[in-house]
C-alpha cells in the first residue's frame, strides 16, 4: 500500500456523554482501505461500527465526543478541517445511504427534487440542468421509466425503488466512497441482491469506493474484498475476507460464522408419514376490504378488496415444524393472524386435531386458543411495557386458573428456567432487558399455557445473528422436551431449512410450493422458488466479479 | 433473602428521589408549599378572614398587616391563605370530572372503533367548535353561580381534550404486539383495556391534568373576577383580585399579591407537567 492511503482512521477512540457519566463508543479503532476497494465492516448491534464509519465524514451525535485518534481521507485530516470543507466533504467527496430509504425521504418532495438538492447546492445547477441530471442519475440506478418517475413521489415507489433513489442522491456529486449502512437489511432478499448487484456495477463503472457496513456476513462475503470485525467498540479482526472467513483467528468472528443460520446443520429429522395432522388449513381465504368512499357508492364500484391469503392448503405434523417463507407482503403473517383469531377468515377451513376451529362453541374455542400459541417479531413492541416480567408470565396463568394462585410463582420460576433466564430478572420492566432476553420472555409467555402449537412470527429478524442462533437452538430443545409442533414464519430462508423438515413458499397471498424441505431445497419445481433460493447471500460464494482496480498510486 | 432485599432497598429509594427530574422536585415543592398554607394557614392567622373592620381598610404592607388590608379592612394575608385552600380546591374538582370521562371515552372510541367512535368523536368535534371560554361562562350563567355550577360545566366542556389525546394513543397501541398476545392468551376485552392499553396510553393525559390544573385556576379566577365563581365576600384569589381593581391606583397590593399567588401556584403545576412528562418519556 502508498504511504498515504485513500482513507485511514488511525487509533480512534469516541465516548458519548450520558445520565452516568461517559461510555465509551470506540476504543482505538483503527482501519485503512485502498480506492476502489470494498471495505466491509461487521459487527453486532452496539459494536460500534455505525459510529466508525459516520465519524470518517465528522458525524458525531450530539453527545459524542472524538476523545483522540485521525482520520485521513484522501490525503486530508478530516478531523482538522475547517466547517467549508468539511460540508465539501460531506456529500461531494464522501456520500452516505441508510438503513431505511422510506425514512430518510422526504414524503412531500418528488424524488428528482431530493436527487437533484445536493447538485443545486454544491454545484449551483439550476432547477432545470438538476432535473436532467437526476433523470440520468435514476437511469443510472437501472429505475425503469426515470423521465416519468422523477417526479413521482417516495411512497409511490417499493422499497427497493426508493432506495435505488437513496443511492442516486447520494452519488449526485460524483464523490469518491460511498458509505452504505445496513443498505439491504430492510429489504426482501430478491431485491437485495438487485441492489446489491447495483452496487457492484457502480463500483466497477465509476471506480466508486464503498464502506459496506452489514451484520450479514453473508452480504459482506459476497461483496468486500477486505473485512473489519468489531465487538464492543473494538477491531476484533481485520485482513481480506476469503482469508477473514476461512481462517478466522479471534474467537469472536469463529463464533459470528458459527452463528450463520446458513451454516447450521439442518435439524436431522426425517417426517413420519404417520404422524397424523395437528393442524390443517384447507383453502384458506383472508380478505381486507378498503372502506368505500362516497365515490364508490355513487359509482356503484364493487368493494375494494385485498386478498391477503387466496385459498391456502397446508398441513402440519403433531410434533413437526412447518416453515412458512415468502417477501414482505406473500401473505404469511395473515395466516398466523388467522389462526388465532386475529384475522377475519371468509373462506375455508382450519382444523385443529380433526376438529373444525370455526364451528367452534365459545368454551371449545378457549381451550383452542390455549392450545395455540404465539410468539411474535419485535421483542421491543411484544412485551407490555408497564407490566414485570413475573406480571407478563403470571397472567395467562392466573386467566385460565391453570392453577391456585399460592403456586403461581413456582410456576413462573420454572417457566423462566425453560427458556434458560435468571429469575433475577422477574422483577424487571422490559425496558430493563436486552432483545434476547425480551424475546426468551415472549416465549415463557406462549409456554404458560402449555401449548401443543407454537407460531413464530419472524422471532428472530430482529435479534443480532449470535443472539438469533441462541433463540433458534432454544426453539429445537422446546420442541424436544416439550413435544411442541411449531410453526415458523420466515423471510430467511436458511432459517427455515436450519428448524423445519416441512416448508410452504408464499407469494401474493398464494401458495407456490409445499412439501419437504430438503427436497424444495434440493430441487425446487417452481421459478419463484428457485429466485429466493439464488437470491441468499453465501458465504463462501462470490459472484462473477469485476476485477479488482489498481489501488490508488 | 428479606433482610437482603430490605438493605438493597434503602440507598436504592433514596437514588430514586435523586434520579427525578428537577423541575418535577421544585414544582412538586411548590404545590406543597401551597397545601401547606392552605392546611395551616387559617390556624395561624390571628384574623377573621370576612369579617369587615372598616377602621383597618386600605392599610398598606407592613406592621401589624404584614400585606396590608383591603377596603372592607380585611387582612390580605389571612385572605390570601383561606384563597389558597379554594384555589387548590378549584383546580383538582374541576380536572378530575373531565379526566375519569375523557380517559374512557377515549379508551373505549380507541379501542372499539367503529360506529360509537365515529358519533363520540362528532360530538367532540361540535364541543371544540365553541370557543372555550364562552361556552363555560355560557353554561355557568344558565345553571347558576358558584363553584359546583363551574365543576358541572368544565366537565361537560374538557373532557374531549382527554378523550382525544387518549383515543390517539389507544388507536397506535391496539396494533401493538403485547396487545395482539394479550388477546391471543385470550384475554377479554375490560382486561385488555384497563392492563394493557390504558397504563401505557394514559401518560399524555397525566402531564396535560397539570397543564389544565393551571387553566381551570385562570379560568376560575376570571370567574370570580365576573361574579359568576365564587361569591363574594368568600376569599378567592380572582375575587380578592376584582375586589382591588377599583383601588389600583391607592392600594395596589389588594390586587398584586393574589394575582403572585396564581402565577406562583400555576408555576408550580407547569413545572409538575414538564417533570412528568420528562419521567414518563425517560420510563417508557
Amino acid at each position: 500500500m502508498s504511504k498515504d492511503p485513500f482513507l485511514s482512521v488511525e487509533d480512534l477512540a469516541i465516548e458519548f456523554a450520558t445520565a452516568h457519566g461517559p461510555v465509551p463508543a470506540l476504543r482505538g479503532v483503527s482501519f485503512a482501505m485502498a480506492r476502489g476497494e470494498v471495505l466491509g465492516v461487521v459487527g453486532e448491534s452496539g459494536s460500534g461500527k455505525t459510529v466508525a464509519c459516520r465519524s470518517i465524514m465528522r458525524l458525531v451525535a450530539e453527545n459524542g465526543r472524538i476523545v483522540s485518534g485521525r482520520i485521513r481521507f484522501e490525503g486530508d485530516d478530516v478531523l482538522a478541517l475547517d466547517p467549508a470543507a468539511l460540508r465539501k466533504l460531506r456529500g461531494e467527496r464522501v456520500a452516505m445511504i441508510f438503513q431505511n430509504p422510506s425514512t430518510h425521504l422526504d414524503p412531500l418532495q418528488p424524488v428528482g427534487l431530493q436527487v437533484g438538492e445536493a447538485l443545486r447546492v454544491h454545484h449551483g445547477l439550476d432547477a432545470k440542468a438538476a432535473r436532467r441530471r437526476a433523470i440520468e442519475l435514476l437511469a443510472d440506478m437501472r429505475i425503469p421509466d426515470p423521465q416519468r418517475r422523477v417526479d413521482a413521489y417516495p411512497h409511490e415507489l417499493s422499497g427497493g425503488m426508493r432506495q435505488r433513489v437513496m443511492i442516486a442522491a447520494a452519488l449526485a456529486c460524483r464523490p469518491s466512497l460511498l458509505i452504505a449502512d445496513e443498505p439491504t437489511t430492510a429489504l426482501d432478499v430478491t431485491v437485495q441482491a438487485q441492489i446489491l448487484d447495483l452496487l457492484r456495477q457502480l463500483r466497477k463503472e465509476h471506480g466508486l469506493s464503498i464502506v459496506l457496513v452489514s451484520h450479514d456476513l453473508g452480504v459482506v462475503a459476497e461483496m468486500c474484498d477486505r473485512v473489519v470485525v468489531m465487538k464492543d467498540g473494538q477491531v476484533v479482526e481485520t485482513g481480506p475476507v476469503a482469508q477473514v472467513i476461512e481462517q478466522p483467528e479471534a474467537d469472536y468472528t469463529r463464533r459470528l460464522i458459527a452463528s450463520q443460520p446458513a451454516l447450521m446443520k439442518p435439524v436431522e429429522r426425517a417426517r413420519r408419514p404417520d404422524a397424523p395432522a395437528i393442524l390443517a388449513l384447507d383453502k384458506l381465504r383472508v380478505e381486507f376490504r378498503q372502506p368505500r368512499r362516497l365515490v364508490d357508492w355513487i359509482r356503484r364500484n364493487p368493494p375494494h378488496v385485498i386478498k391477503a391469503v387466496d385459498g391456502i392448503s397446508v398441513t402440519v405434523d403433531r410434533g413437526g415444524a412447518l416453515g412458512i417463507v415468502g417477501e414482505s407482503g406473500s401473505g404469511k403473517s395473515t395466516i398466523a393472524r388467522a389462526i388465532v383469531g386475529l384475522a377475519p377468515v371468509l373462506g375455508g377451513q382450519i382444523i385443529f386435531e380433526q376438529a373444525p376451529i370455526l364451528a367452534m362453541k365459545p368454551a371449545e374455542r378457549k381451550q383452542f386458543r390455549r392450545a395455540v400459541q404465539m410468539v411474535f417479531q419485535d421483542p421491543f413492541t411484544s412485551l407490555n411495557p408497564s407490566y414485570t416480567v413475573a406480571q407478563t408470565l403470571a397472567e395467562p396463568i392466573r386467566h385460565h386458573k391453570l392453577c391456585p394462585e399460592a403456586e403461581i410463582p413456582a410456576r413462573v420460576a420454572e417457566l423462566m428456567a425453560r427458556v434458560e433466564l435468571s429469575a433475577e430478572l422477574l422483577a424487571r420492566h422490559p425496558s430493563q432487558l436486552s432483545g434476547g432476553q425480551r424475546q426468551r420472555v415472549g416465549i415463557a409467555r406462549a409456554l404458560a399455557l402449555e401449548p401443543k402449537l407454537i407460531i413464530a412470527d419472524e422471532v428472530t429478524s430482529a435479534l443480532d445473528v449470535t443472539i438469533q442462533a441462541q433463540i433458534l437452538g432454544l426453539f429445537e430443545k422446546l420442541r424436544q422436551s416439550m413435544n411442541l409442533t411449531l410453526i415458523l414464519i420466515s423471510h430467511d430462508l436458511a432459517v427455515v431449512r436450519h428448524l423445519c423438515e416441512q416448508v410452504a413458499v408464499m407469494r401474493n397471498g398464494k401458495l407456490v410450493e409445499f412439501g419437504a424441505t430438503e427436497q424444495i431445497f434440493a430441487a425446487p419445481r417452481e421459478s419463484y422458488t428457485r429466485d429466493l433460493l439464488a437470491a441468499i447471500p453465501r458465504m463462501g460464494r462470490r459472484r462473477s466479479e469485476p476485477a479488482p482496480l489498481p489501488a490508488d498510486a | 433473602m428479606s433482610a437482603e432485599a430490605e438493605a438493597v432497598a434503602g440507598p436504592r429509594r433514596l437514588s430514586l428521589i435523586a434520579r427525578l427530574p428537577v423541575t418535577l422536585l421544585v414544582g412538586g415543592g411548590i404545590v406543597l408549599f401551597w397545601i401547606l398554607v392552605a392546611v395551616l394557614g387559617p390556624r395561624l392567622s390571628p384574623y377573621d378572614p370576612i369579617a369587615i373592620d372598616i377602621g383597618h381598610s386600605l392599610l398598606p404592607p407592613g406592621g401589624q398587616h404584614w400585606l396590608g388590608t383591603d377596603s372592607f379592612g380585611r387582612d390580605l394575608l389571612t385572605r390570601l391563605m383561606y384563597g389558597a385552600g379554594t384555589d387548590l380546591q378549584m383546580s383538582f374538582f374541576g380536572v378530575v370530572g373531565p379526566f375519569i370521562i375523557g380517559t374512557t371515552v377515549g379508551l373505549l372510541a380507541g379501542n372499539f372503533g367503529g360506529r360509537a367512535d365515529t358519533v363520540l368523536m362528532r360530538i367532540l368535534d361540535i364541543t371544540v367548535s365553541f370557543p372555550y371560554f364562552v361556552l363555560v361562562i355560557a353554561i355557568v350563567a344558565l345553571l347558576q353561580p358558584g363553584l359546583i355550577s363551574y365543576y358541572i360545566s368544565l366537565t361537560l366542556v374538557n373532557w374531549v381534550s382527554y378523550a382525544r389525546l387518549v383515543r390517539s394513543q389507544v388507536i397506535v397501541l391496539k396494533h401493538a404486539d403485547f396487545v395482539l398476545a394479550a388477546r391471543t392468551i385470550g384475554l377479554g376485552e375490560v382486561r385488555v383495556m384497563t392492563h394493557h392499553l390504558l397504563p401505557n396510553s394514559i401518560a399524555p393525559a397525566v402531564v396535560f391534568v397539570m397543564t389544565d390544573a393551571v387553566l381551570t385556576i385562570v379560568l376560575g379566577s376570571s370567574l370570580g373576577f365576573l361574579g359568576l365563581g365564587v361569591q363574594p365576600p368568600a376569599a378567592e384569589w380572582g375575587v380578592m383580585i376584582a375586589e382591588g381593581q377599583l383601588y389600583l391606583g391607592i392600594a395596589w397590593w389588594i390586587s398584586v399579591f393574589p394575582g403572585l399567588a396564581i402565577a406562583f401556584l400555576a408555576l408550580g403545576f407547569s413545572l409538575v407537567a414538564d417533570g412528568l412528562a420528562r419521567l414518563l418519556h425517560t420510563s417508557q
